[in-house]
């Protein structure tokens, strides 16, 4: 069995070991840790043997490589493989799956939201090894669909109204998707679906013209472009914190992945054309996204909003279409990916023990909890992008490639999403003063305790990450530098 | 006259020694006889379905290919074969959903006449799709629709079920005499009832305004009987009043033999006529996928949920149709074998839920069934999202396909117009599975009950196909390397 087809395989094994659970909260913990473990080694492992393999002089555009015919007449196979970027994405899946499960140690119902979280990360890690367009629509739907119920049920708030919001939008932006596929099925000359195929035909530029803006539009969404971004306050508010965590850190970035892994690397011709629309629209989800958390006073509704706008920078700096730019995008996807997991987290933990997430009704909580305290500090620098974390170096690149434009057009959007730094700065360090400085508001919180051991796993586990890519970039952009080179040769032909 | 022919008829004859054997025992059985007529009439009818696979695969009698009997009225062929063993799928699924309700008082005393009944109009289903000959059609529909009337009315102590039963005689009326106004039209004008030769004299003469007028009223008349908008008003009703079971006959059964009745109809005969009807199913389909679901929102009743969800899915079946292709005719058979699993599913959820509560089939009586039965709202849920189209169950798939055909003649808008109506089906989907696994139960739901057996088997049946039937190409393959007679 090809390596990549474990990834499939162990969340699947692990609905089945929880089927078999009878509601036995440690047998299920159990299960939930040992599965994810493995796909943490198996992903070590995946890593090891494709840094070999690049080491060794292997210049394919994808490793491990396998595919299987499925649908024999439409030419649909199960076809997996995966460059640098894809690898990295699954590493970060794997991370916050594991982190995701030590954040909902105590979940009434555990059982079933195990089953759905699992059903979701199938999704998720289908997605990025899927090299077929029709396998990898598929994934992408079974990562939509868990997230109704998993915030419907376990959500908090006005559940069932985001619950719905989240999936209708998201599943309309599917639906613009599946028509681009279909299209770029049929305008390559119906002959594959592998995408590394389709790379190789010529899509006629008239078909371009129309299907680019379409597939791009339908992952757009998922990356909550503005103004196709109003799922993602709700949905985030409403969703239980691995939920929250899971989508929010990987799920958003399977928009970003799309766009560039189909929309853009497929149809290059009609992404210089059109792309400066939807340049216009990202950069104004960055500044419009920072703004809009301004003003909120909902914890996840700050983290949401910057999480627009973080993602919105995802894309912006793929549309830039250079090879700093892009290398950028995806540290930003991993950088933004870990970061907002981290807290979402926190936010979980405190609201697990004060009932609220009302910043104005929160105060002091460094003396209360100061663990869980610092944690949010260091996510906040993360955020704002202080040096030696993870999100100082993703923008960094981000807008270092981005201004390498010489044309007005260019230089002045990113002069024009530049601000968002200075946004950011404004809204995390509000919060952090609110919140975790100063005195104690409510003297009821006074008693609360401080992140238990499993919390504590999943934050330590997020940062060590965070400062990890901090610290050592050049590990990170590597991989994605040399990934890049046959995007970037043919975007730019 | 060549007896030969008859050995053609193999499923027909068997269909017709069963009826007349269920016929006689229910009528000369004694009490104690009879104590086993639902086990026996099940049993047999599941060996008439098995025979039906085994002519499929291994042609017992007649060969295979496609063979025209009868001076060519008749024609069998693998295809048909395939599509009549989907009906049969069909109804022994009512058969053993149907178990729990006829053991009611009101209806246990005539359980017989179910069977029987249901058995002739899966015979006028089985002429439909062999027909080769209008006539044979009409009187195939015919056969197919008065005695679904009984049905309807079936349990006729309830004043919806009467009304249900009047409503379809009217309806079945109208629509055969506006189809056969429509026939008048094309036999006057082409000289024949034979497919071929009205194909034939079709291409040699052109088209004129009279033949148009005569396909449009052909197809009016089986549009009632796919619940096109605008024919559809009657559906909601009928389904509503209809006891559970023959409503799932209806909306899968019904409408399936229909649609391949239209398939075969459409490529063998009015081929030359695509560039009209592809406007007209081009406008119909749009219509009909979008009002169906814009009332399926607003339904409080859940098997007038199911009327308006099935006219919406007879829009998608229509998207493979428009296409006229192999490949079309491909994803359509796909799709209705697809949509019988998930028919059948949601309606034996249904027709459990109903046995326990007394026939409350509002769709707050199944507010909180996964707390209570958490094994029903499964298979509910299963259904519902394969019928919205989500993977990895098969609806998303067929879907999937149905919309790859289409786009292949090019019909891009129609098919964004389709998907973004998936969305608005989701969305009323998604309101099931809401009553169902967030809502709080009423205060008089149903408690944890247990199942009946025959239902549960036709559940377990359509679980495993919702689940197999994407995941497994080579049922798909199969249908593809059917013949289809298209041009």
């Amino acid at each position: 069995m090809n390596i990549l087809s474990l990834f499939v395989a162990v969340p699947v094994l692990m609905i089945l070991a929880l089927l078999l659970c009878k509601d036995n909260m440690k047998a299920i913990r159990g299960v939930m840790i040992t599965g994810a473990s493995v796909l943490v080694v198996l992903t070590g492992i995946l890593a090891t043997l494709f840094l070999q393999e690049r080491a060794a002089g292997n210049a394919a555009t994808m490793l491990f490589t396998a595919s299987a015919m499925w649908y024999e007449p439409l030419n649909i196979a199960y076809a997996v493989g995966v460059d640098g970027i894809s690898v990295l994405m699954i590493a970060l899946s794997s991370i916050i799956v594991f982190t995701g499960v030590f954040s909902s140690w105590n979940m009434k119902m555990a059982k079933e939201f195990f089953i759905w979280y699992c059903l979701l990360s199938i999704g998720v890690y289908g997605f990025f090894i899927s090299v077929d367009l029709f396998t990898m629509f598929m994934f992408y739907e079974v990562a939509l669909i868990p997230m109704y119920l998993l915030i419907g049920l376990w959500g908090t708030g006005n559940k069932e109204y985001s619950a719905m919001k989240l999936t209708l939008m998201l599943m309309g932006g599917s639906a613009f998707l599946m028509i681009g596929i279909i299209g770029i099925y049929y305008a390559a000359g119906h002959s594959t679906m592998n995408l590394l195929e389709i790379a190789q035909l010529h899509i006629p530029i008239e078909y371009q013209r129309w299907l680019f803006p379409t597939t791009f539009l339908g992952f757009g969404v998922l990356g909550a472009m503005f103004p196709f971004h109003t799922w993602s306050p709700d949905g985030h508010a409403s969703a239980p914190t691995a939920v929250s965590m899971l989508h929010a850190g990987v799920l958003m970035k399977l928009g970003g992945y799309g766009c560039f892994r189909v929309a853009m690397y497929l149809m290059p011709e009609a992404t210089a054309e059109l792309g400066w629309i939807f340049l216009i629209l990202t950069g104004f989800s960055v500044v419009y996204g920072g703004l809009s958390a301004v003003v909120q006073t909902d914890l996840k509704y700050i983290n949401a909003y910057s999480s627009v706008s973080h993602c919105g920078l995802v894309l912006f700096a793929l549309l830039m279409m250079n090879q700093t730019a892009m290398t950028g995008a995806v540290m930003q996807m991993l950088s933004h990916g870990l970061m907002t997991a981290l807290f979402f987290a926190i936010i979980g933990l405190i609201y697990g023990r004060t009932h609220t997430r009302d910043i104005r009704e929160l105060g002091g909580l460094m003396q209360i909890m100061p663990f869980a305290s610092v944690a949010y500090v260091l996510a906040g620098f993360a955020s704002l992008g202080l040096p030696g974390l993870s999100g100082f170096v993703a923008e960094m690149t981000i807008f270092v490639g981005a201004f390498q434009h010489a044309d007005l057009f260019h230089r002045s959007l990113t002069i024009f999403a530049c601000c968002t730094i200075v946004i950011t700065a404004v809204y995390i360090l509000r919060t952090v003063g609110k919140i975790l400085y100063g005195p104690v508001h409510n003297p009821e919180h006074s008693s609360l305790t401080d992140a238990a051991w499993f919390e504590k796993v999943s934050l330590v586990g997020l940062l060590v990450a965070i400062v990890f890519i901090g610290c050592y970039p050049s590990g990170v952009s590597d991989i994605i530098n040399n990934s890049l080179v046959p995007i970037i040769e043919k975007i730019n032909i | 006259m060549d007896f030969s022919n008859f050995l053609y008829l193999g499923q027909e004859i068997g269909l017709v020694i069963l009826f007349v054997f269920l016929f006689l025992y229910d009528a000369f059985g004694s009490k104690k006889g009879k104590k086993y007529f639902q086990g026996i009439a099940v049993a047999l009818f599941a060996l008439l379905t098995a025979y039906g696979f085994v002519e499929m695969f291994y042609p017992l009698f007649g060969g295979s290919g496609t063979v025209k009997a009868f001076g060519g009225m008749f024609t069998r062929s693998t295809l048909t074969i395939f599509m009549k063993n989907i009906l049969n799928v069909t109804t022994l699924m009512v058969f053993l959903q149907a178990n729990g309700w006829l053991k009611s008082n009101e209806t246990a005393v005539r359980q017989g006449e179910f069977y029987t009944i249901t058995l002739v109009t899966l015979l006028g289903m089985y002429l439909m799709i062999s027909a080769n000959n209008f006539m044979l059609l009409y009187i195939g529909m015919e056969t197919a629709s008065l005695p679904l009337a009984c049905l309807c009315a079936y349990n006729k102590s309830r004043e919806k079920s009467a009304e249900a039963g009047v409503k379809y005689v009217f309806i079945s009326a109208l629509s055969s005499g506006i189809m056969l106004f429509g026939l008048s039209f094309l036999y006057g004008v082409l000289g024949s009832f034979y497919y071929t030769d009205m194909a034939n004299s079709l291409v040699a003469n052109g088209i004129n305004g009279l033949i148009i007028t005569g396909f449009v009223f052909f197809f009016a008349g089986l549009g009632f009987k796919l619940s096109l908008v605008p024919f559809h008003l009657w559906t909601a009703d009928v389904y509503e009043g209809a006891p559970t079971s023959v409503t799932a006959y209806l909306s899968v059964a019904s409408k399936g033999a229909a649609a391949f009745a239209l398939i075969f109809a459409l490529y063998q005969v009015f081929a030359p006529l695509q560039g009209v009807w592809t406007t007209i199913i081009w406008w119909l389909t749009v219509i009909t996928i979008t009002l169906g679901n814009l009332f399926a929102v607003r339904q409080k009743d859940i098997k007038r949920f199911f009327a308006f969800s099935s006219i919406s899915q007879a829009g998608y079946i229509m998207l493979g149709i428009i296409a006229g292709t192999p490949q079309g005719m491909m994803a359509t058979v796909f799709f209705v074998l697809v949509y019988l699993f998930s028919n059948m599913a949601a309606f034996g959820v249904i027709s459990a839920v109903e046995n326990q509560n007394g026939g409350d089939t509002r769709i707050a009586a199944f507010n909180g069934l996964y707390k209570s039965n958490p094994k029903l709202a499964l298979v509910m849920m299963f259904a519902v999202f394969s019928l919205g189209g989500i993977p990895i169950w098969a609806g998303f798939f067929s879907k999937f396909f149905i919309f790859m055909a289409a786009a292949e003649q090019g019909q891009y808008v129609l098919v964004l117009i389709a998907a973004l109506n998936t969305v608005v089906s989701l969305f009323y989907y998604l309101l099931i599975i809401k009553a169902m696994f967030i809502l709080e139960p009423e205060a008089e739901a149903v408690p944890r009950f247990k199942n009946n057996r025959y239902n549960n088997v036709s559940l377990v049946f359509c679980v495993v196909g919702l689940f197999v039937i994407g995941i497994i190409s080579c049922i798909f393959t199969y249908i593809g390397g059917l013949s289809f007679g298209v041009l």
